[in-house]
This record gives C-alpha cells, sequence and structure tokens, in this order.
C-alpha cells in the first residue's frame, strides 16, 4: 500500500514484532509519527523501545508478518545505512562522537565515510556546517576540539551531524540523561526548531516532565506491548508513570516530624567562593532532609564539601556535635559519611566487575582473613546481606554490574556506601537515568534506612521526589539557602512556581 | 598558526623547547649553527622522520606497530636478492620494490590484528621477534656488501664547500624523506581516508556506526607503516652502504619516543605531521648538543627518557588548576589563623 507522501505519516509501523530466542521483545506494535511532529515513546527499561528504535534503523529485522512505511513508501528490509539514505538518524545515549576531531569535522564526518578516498578538506564542508549550526540557531566554534565542549553542545553537534545528513526523522535516545535543567532547555529548543522544520523527531525520556513539555503524543510501551498513543495536552506525570508500570503508584507524602531527634550533621555559615554562601542546615538521627533547587544552585558543590571533596572557606560543619573538617573523602567515610554521586553509573560503579566486587570495594579492610588477605567466606556474607536488605535483583553475585537494569545498579551503589555503615547518606539526584517503577523501590529503600536511624541528605531536582520522600525540604538558589519547606502543608505546584520563579 | 598552537598544545610547547635548545647551543657552541652540522643533522635523521611519519598513521588509527623497524632490515635483505636476481635493477625499481615488500609486512599486521582481534602492540611484538628470528635464520647474521651501484652510490641534492674548503651536502634521503612527509600529511590531512583514520583511532565504535570499514582502516594504517619502513630500509642502505640484519634492531623504539614526544596519542585519534617533524628534531638535536658539548653519550637515552616522562605527565597537569588550588590553600590557612 502506497500513501500519497504529502499526508503520509513521516513513519507508520504496523503489527512489528520481535523475537529474541523465545522472549517477544516486542508484541504486534502499531507506531505513527508525523512530519513536524514531536513524538514521545515511553516505558520502563526493557519495555521495548530501544528494540523499535533498532528496527526502524535497519539494525534488527523484525519478524514477518509487520509492515514499515517510511513518508508513504512500503519498505522490505532496512539496513543502517539504507535508514540514513531515506533521512533517519539516531542520536544516542552515548553520542558516537569522535571527541579528539573538531565540532566541524564530526558533524560533517559522514560525508568522509567510504572505501574510496576522496579529498577532504575543511573549505568543502565548512559552509554547510555553519549553515546547519545557524539553522539550529546554536553558534559554535567550528574549530574547536569536541571534547572540550560540555556534553551538552556534544549533544548539539550531534544533531547537526543528523541534519548535515538531510535527516527527515530523527531519534534521541535519553538526550538529556547528563544534562543541567538550563541545558536541557536549550536542547528542548533545538528540538522544536527542529519539529518547526518538518522534521520528525522521537523523543526518548525518564523525565516525564520533560515528556509532556516537548511532545504533543505519546506512544506507552510495557513488556513488549503497545499500551496506547495519547495526547500529552491534560497528561500528568503520575497518570503517565501509571500507564508505563502498570500499577497505581504511591504518591503519598511520608514526612514525619523528626524535630525531637539528635541531630547528626550540623551546618552553619558554609561558604565557599562562587559556588554556596553561608549555608546552615541540620540533619537529624532518622531524618530524611530533602534538598532541591535548579541544577547550578550549588547542590552537589556543597554536598562535595560536606564528604571533603573540596575545602569551604568559612563556616563549621558538625558530626554529631564534634567540628570536623575532613581532609579527604577516605576521611570521611571513617567519621560515618556516604556520598552516593550524580554521576554513578560512570563513577560510582566499577562495571565490568562483578556485583560482589563493587560491593565490597569500600570495606576491603573489614573482609580480611589471615594474613591480611581477602577473606572470600567473609565478602560473600557481606555481600549476601547487603543484596538481601536492599531486595537486589541478581542472577549470581559473580556477575558483572553492568548485567543489571538501572534501578538495580543503583541498588548496589547504595549497598557498597551502607556496607561502611555510615551515620549520614548523601543521596545526590539518586534516579537519574532510573526507571518510574524502580524509583518507587529506590526510595522504599531510602525510608527503610531512615527509620532504622540513619540521617538523609536527599538532593534532587525534581520536586515531587523531595515532597513525597523527605521529611523537610530546604530549597536552594543561587548558593543559598531561600526558603524551607513542609511537605506536608507545600504542594507540587506551589515548590515548582517558587523553584522555577 | 596561533589557532593550530592553541589547539595543539603539545607541538606548541615542544617547538618552545626546542627554540630554547637551539638558542641555548649557537650561543654555547661556535659548531652547532654550521652549514655542515645543519645538514649532516638533516642526512643522519631523514630514516627517522620517515619512519616516524609511518609510525604516525598507525598511532593515529589507534594501534602500535613494534616491528617496522627490523621489517626494514627484511626489506633490505629480500630486496637486495631481488635486484640481484634483476641483475641490477634502478632507484625506480628500488622504491616499488621495497615500497611493495614493506606493504606485504605491514598486511601481515594488518591482516593478523582485525583477523584474530587482537590488540596491535601484542601482534607487533610477536612479528618483530618473527620478522627478527626469520632474517637472523636465513642470513646466519651475514653482511651483504656486494650490492648493485646505484643503491650505494652517494647522490646530492644540494652541495656547498665553505670558504675553509670543507663540503656541506643534502644526500638523496633528504629529498625522499621531503616526500614522504608530505605524502603522510596529504593523506591525513586531505583525504576522506585520513579523516576515518582519526576516528577509527578516537572511538571505533562511533566509526563502525557510521559505516566506517574497519578492516580497510588497519590495512591502509599498517600498509602506510609498512610502506615507509622499506623506502627507510632503502634509503638507511644508501646512507650505510651495506646490509646488515641487526643494523636496525631497536631502532623502533627511538622513532616511538620521537613521534610519543610530538604529541601523538597512544590509544589513538591525536596526533601531527608537524609533531612527528619536532619531535624527530627534539631527539636529533639533544643528541647532537651532547656530541658537541662533549658530554657522555650515556646521558643522552636518560635524557628522551626524562623528556618522555615530563611531555606525557605535564600534558595531563593543568598549571591554571594547580595554581587556583594552591591560592585557596594560602586563603584558608590565612582565615585559620
Amino acid at each position: 500500500m502506497t500513501t500519497d507522501p504529502d499526508t503520509a505519516p513521516a513513519l507508520r509501523l504496523r503489527n512489528v514484532s520481535k523475537t529474541f530466542g523465545g522472549v517477544k521483545a516486542l508484541q504486534s506494535v502499531d507506531f505513527e509519527v508525523h512530519a513536524g511532529e514531536v513524538h514521545c515513546l515511553a516505558g520502563e527499561n526493557g519495555c521495548g523501545k530501544s528494540t523499535l528504535i533498532k528496527i526502524v534503523t535497519g539494525v534488527y529485522t523484525p519478524d514477518p508478518g509487520g509492515t514499515i512505511e517510511l513518508f508513504g513508501e512500503r519498505i522490505a528490509s532496512i539496513s543502517p545505512t539504507k535508514a540514513r539514505a531515506l533521512g533517519i538518524a539516531v542520536i544516542w545515549q552515548d553520542l558516537a562522537l569522535f571527541p579528539h576531531m573538531t565540532v566541524a569535522e564530526n558533524i560533517a564526518f559522514d560525508e568522509m565515510v567510504g572505501v574510496l578516498p576522496r579529498l577532504s578538506f575543511g573549505s568543502r564542508y565548512k559552509g554547510r556546517v555553519r549553515a546547519v549550526l545557524d539553522r539550529l540557531n546554536v553558534p559554535l566554534n567550528l574549530d574547536t576540539r569536541l571534547g572540550d565542549l560540555p556534553i551538552a553542545q556534544r549533544q548539539i553537534v550531534a544533531i547537526a551531524r543528523a541534519l548535515l545528513g538531510e535527516a527527515r526523522l530523527v531519534f534521541m535516545d535519553e538526550p538529556t540523561a547528563s544534562l543541567t535543567q538550563s541545558e536541557t532547555n536549550a536542547l528542548l529548543d533545538v528540538v522544536r526548531t527542529l519539529s518547526a522544520q518538518g522534521i520528525a523527531v522521537v523523543f526518548v525520556s525518564h523525565r516525564l516532565a520533560e515528556v509532556i513539555d516537548i511532545s504533543e503524543r505519546v506512544t506507552v510501551l510495557r513488556d513488549g506491548e503497545l499500551v496506547g498513543v495519547y495526547p500529552t495536552e491534560g497528561m500528568t506525570q503520575f497518570r503517565l508513570g501509571e500507564l508505563m508500570t502498570g500499577a497505581q503508584l504511591e504518591n503519598v507524602v511520608r514526612a514525619q516530624d523528626r524535630s525531637g531527634a539528635r541531630p547528626v550533621l550540623e551546618v552553619e555559615g558554609l561558604t565557599r567562593h562562587d559556588e554556596f554562601d553561608n549555608v546552615s542546615l541540620t540533619v537529624r538521627q532518622g531524618e530524611v532532609l530533602g534538598l532541591t533547587g535548579l541544577i547550578g544552585a550549588g547542590r552537589s558543590e556543597l554536598a562535595h564539601a560536606l564528604i571533603g571533596m573540596r575545602a569551604p572557606d568559612a563556616g563549621e560543619i558538625r558530626l554529631e556535635g564534634a567540628p570536623v573538617r575532613f581532609s579527604s573523602i577516605r576521611d570521611a567515610i571513617a567519621r560515618g559519611v556516604a556520598y552516593v554521586s550524580e554521576d554513578r553509573l560512570s563513577l560510582g560503579l566499577i562495571q565490568p566487575q562483578s556485583i560482589a566486587d563493587n560491593t565490597a570495594i569500600s570495606v576491603l579492610d573489614r573482609i580480611l582473613g589471615g594474613l591480611g588477605m581477602i577473606s572470600p567466606s567473609r565478602q560473600s556474607e557481606l555481600v549476601r546481606h547487603w543484596i538481601g536488605e536492599l531486595a537486589v535483583k541478581i542472577g549470581k553475585p559473580e556477575d558483572a554490574v553492568s548485567t543489571l537494569s538501572g534501578g538495580n545498579q543503583q541498588r548496589v551503589v547504595l549497598a557498597k556506601w551502607l556496607a561502611t555503615e555510615p551515620r549520614l547518606l548523601i543521596l545526590d539526584s539518586p534516579t537519574v537515568g532510573v526507571d518510574v517503577g524502580a524509583r518507587a523501590g529506590i526510595f522504599r529503600i531510602v525510608r527503610k534506612l531512615a527509620d532504622e536511624g540513619l540521617a538523609i541528605l536527599l538532593i534532587s531536582d525534581e520536586v515531587t521526589e523531595v515532597l513525597f520522600n523527605a521529611d523537610r525540604v530546604l530549597h536552594m538558589a543561587d548558593g543559598k539557602i531561600v526558603g524551607e519547606y513542609d511537605p506536608h502543608s507545600t504542594g507540587v505546584p506551589e515548590l515548582e512556581a517558587r523553584i522555577y520563579a | 598558526m596561533h589557532e593550530f598552537f592553541r589547539t595543539h598544545p603539545v607541538e606548541a610547547r615542544l617547538s618552545a623547547v626546542l627554540l630554547l635548545m637551539i638558542l641555548g647551543l649557537s650561543l654555547t657552541t661556535d659548531t652547532f649553527l654550521t652549514l655542515g652540522n645543519i645538514t649532516s643533522l638533516l642526512n643522519n635523521n631523514a630514516v627517522n622522520l620517515i619512519w616516524a611519519v609511518g609510525l604516525l598513521v598507525v598511532l593515529i588509527a589507534g594501534g602500535i606497530d613494534i616491528s617496522f623497524a627490523v621489517a626494514a632490515s627484511v626489506v633490505q635483505y629480500v630486496a637486495a636478492q631481488v635486484f640481484i636476481g634483476l641483475g641490477g635493477g634502478s632507484w625506480l625499481i628500488g622504491f616499488v620494490v621495497a615500497g611493495l615488500l614493506g606493504i606485504g609486512l605491514g598486511l601481515v599486521n594488518a591482516l593478523l590484528i582485525h583477523g584474530f582481534r587482537v590488540i596491535s602492540i601484542v601482534i607487533t611484538i610477536a612479528t618483530f621477534n618473527a620478522f627478527f628470528g626469520l632474517l637472523m635464520f636465513f642470513t646466519k647474521g651475514r653482511n651483504i656488501y656486494n650490492l648493485p651501484d646505484w643503491w650505494t652510490d652517494r647522490i646530492f641534492i644540494f652541495e656547498r664547500q665553505a670558504p675553509d674548503g670543507t663540503w656541506s651536502e643534502l644526500n638523496l634521503s633528504v629529498a625522499v624523506m621531503i616526500a614522504c612527509v608530505l605524502a603522510t600529511w596529504a593523506l591525513i590531512r586531505l583525504t576522506t581516508l585520513g579523516r576515518q583514520l582519526y576516528a577509527f583511532g578516537d572511538n571505533p565504535e562511533g566509526a563502525r556506526r557510521a559505516g566506517v570499514n574497519l578492516w580497510q582502516m588497519q590495512i591502509v594504517a599498517f600498509g602506510w607503516c609498512g610502506m615507509m619502513a622499506g623506502i627507510g630500509g632503502l634509503m638507511q642502505v644508501n646512507i650505510a652502504q651495506e646490509v646488515v640484519p641487526n643494523a636496525l634492531y631497536g631502532r623502533e623504539l627511538d622513532v616511538l619516543a620521537a613521534v610519543v614526544l610530538g604529541g601523538a596519542r597512544l590509544g589513538g585519534g591525536r596526533g601531527t605531521v608537524i609533531g612527528c617533524i619536532l619531535g624527530v628534531m627534539f631527539v636529533a638535536i639533544t643528541q647532537n648538543g651532547l656530541n658537541l658539548l662533549g658530554i657522555s653519550p650515556f646521558a643522552f637515552q636518560m635524557i628522551i627518557g626524562a623528556a618522555i616522562l615530563v611531555a606525557i605527565s605535564s600534558s595531563n597537569l593543568s598549571f591554571r588548576r594547580w595554581t587556583r588550588s594552591r591560592e585557596t590553600e594560602a586563603r584558608l590557612t590565612e582565615s585559620a589563623t
């Protein structure tokens, strides 16, 4: 069947399935994107989003029985080269760019590919590269090495590269996962520019607020099956989360009054030039203190000062009443502070190593046996304890961490830090890159740990997270604490309005 | 030029060091800045630079080649047999035979690396030993002196007699060196192949996804390095006037040191022809300067070693950050007291 290319959707999939050795990754899914539309593909990890993208870009061959139409034309089979020739581009999560090459060389790279050598020098493509960047309305120096750019601008380079190849259908896989709020806004502007120029954009993101903001329609997948296609107008994050997980999510304020408990961390007038200014706060035993604000407000910098990664210029930190000045992270760990960093997937875990080794790495000195060697039995005892405690779903403790899902990796990071038996746990954006269903599980653990007496500082830029999971919420802006909120008497819209004001 | 040095800090730093060395040697010795010394420096280092630009291409593509110097010895020996078989030969035949033999040996490396998916350092250490062992086995370590005349006759591309009667001259190897440098520059800077080599060395997975033919990249990189090894071997015979099977053994590390000093990154994606030239110059002038200053030649290896350490470690240091953190420390101590 061939329809009129002017009115036909940019992409139409009908009844597409994909089976991997008996496992149905995708089960008779329909999917449709129009030219100039921003369409979100939503679902938890493993729901079939990536499989769908890989089928359209020719990486996987779908099972027989389905049909694929591109720009009104029925396509019998696609290979990666053919997909590119048809104007399909993917901005991969890991970008697939070349850090040592310049911006211009990266954007024009697809023209360089080919077995037959041809002449190639800057003047041949720089004009067109500049035109594409102008089209995106982003000024970038063409001769800068890509590796010197922040991730956000590398995204722009990846998009420009797709555009130079005359892309008409662009897939963006988690493009905002590692961006700050203002960078995300800039990227969303670029996405709107693309759509205004008639390019179809399929957007995959775990940040539901963003999904609702940027797209007109959202297709939800669950366990390889189509849940439905919904207009985003009138859609809420909660509803979308429920559609994705198929379960009622717990969105209740859990805050408790801990003001009578013993303070674990007291910070007074902490200042570091250009980063944070005169910050005072207290976290009590069993309390979850939420710290929110825009990215760049100084939250992570404050956390780094609390664990000894950088020295404050002025002010005092007291741990259980005693003033402390950590000289290093190791020093902070020894005194009972644990910090789960924002970029834990790259920095917090050693991906190719086993779950067991990752869990035990911060407490190697506690599992030594005779002769100062690591005792395998003590290690497996420790690992078994924390795996059970945090309900990590694993095959064997010997499996590599990289085999786990995002949510389970996050639990391994937690296990690693909890094994140090901290008194204060600092969680910096603990759900970045973790899907909706797994988030609830992580916060159940956070609450359980607090109930057991741990003091927790929860840093997050998602207002819902701090309001539903913290006992008190501090708002940080421009390096200062500008407000304190009680989750029982503050609504999500109210706090959002304050933060984005 | 200014822009180039801003984006290539290693090359910039090395040029500054070289300028200082040249200035220092010109002032402290009256022999360094003479036509005679400069021409002999060029003659003596032409072969090194030919090898260096060959190796550069492999480094850019993310590989390493330990075997090229002994490969050059193999080429010399086999080429000598071929010329004897042909009843003489000529420079033209010489370049074709040496180039093709070199490419052939380079392709052995490429085939093993790509075919068995083994990293290049392992494969080329293996071929280094295999090439050298086979060569010593078949030659029984004997030198060849009976070479065609065209091969050993000196050809000067420049000569001048100084007022005191001494001759300064540049021999053919310098012209060949210039050609090899220009050809390599054109390959890596002006062609799509060059862009793909950089990309392949920089991010192999990204290059593969973009449709770069990885097998072709290995062929081009190791083929080019092999060709330069062969041509360098041919020219080395013209200078040494004989084929000695173990004469080039160990030269690979000197050349590798020069290329790395010139800013090529072990791991791929980075390196320039200018950097190569500067690196070879640095090694050559260091050795020359020590001779002229009458310092023990044993100091040479030590200085090259130290230079590599300083070059590699200082490129990972940001001096500005270092000074700033010192300032903060100072301020803290102040406020504490």
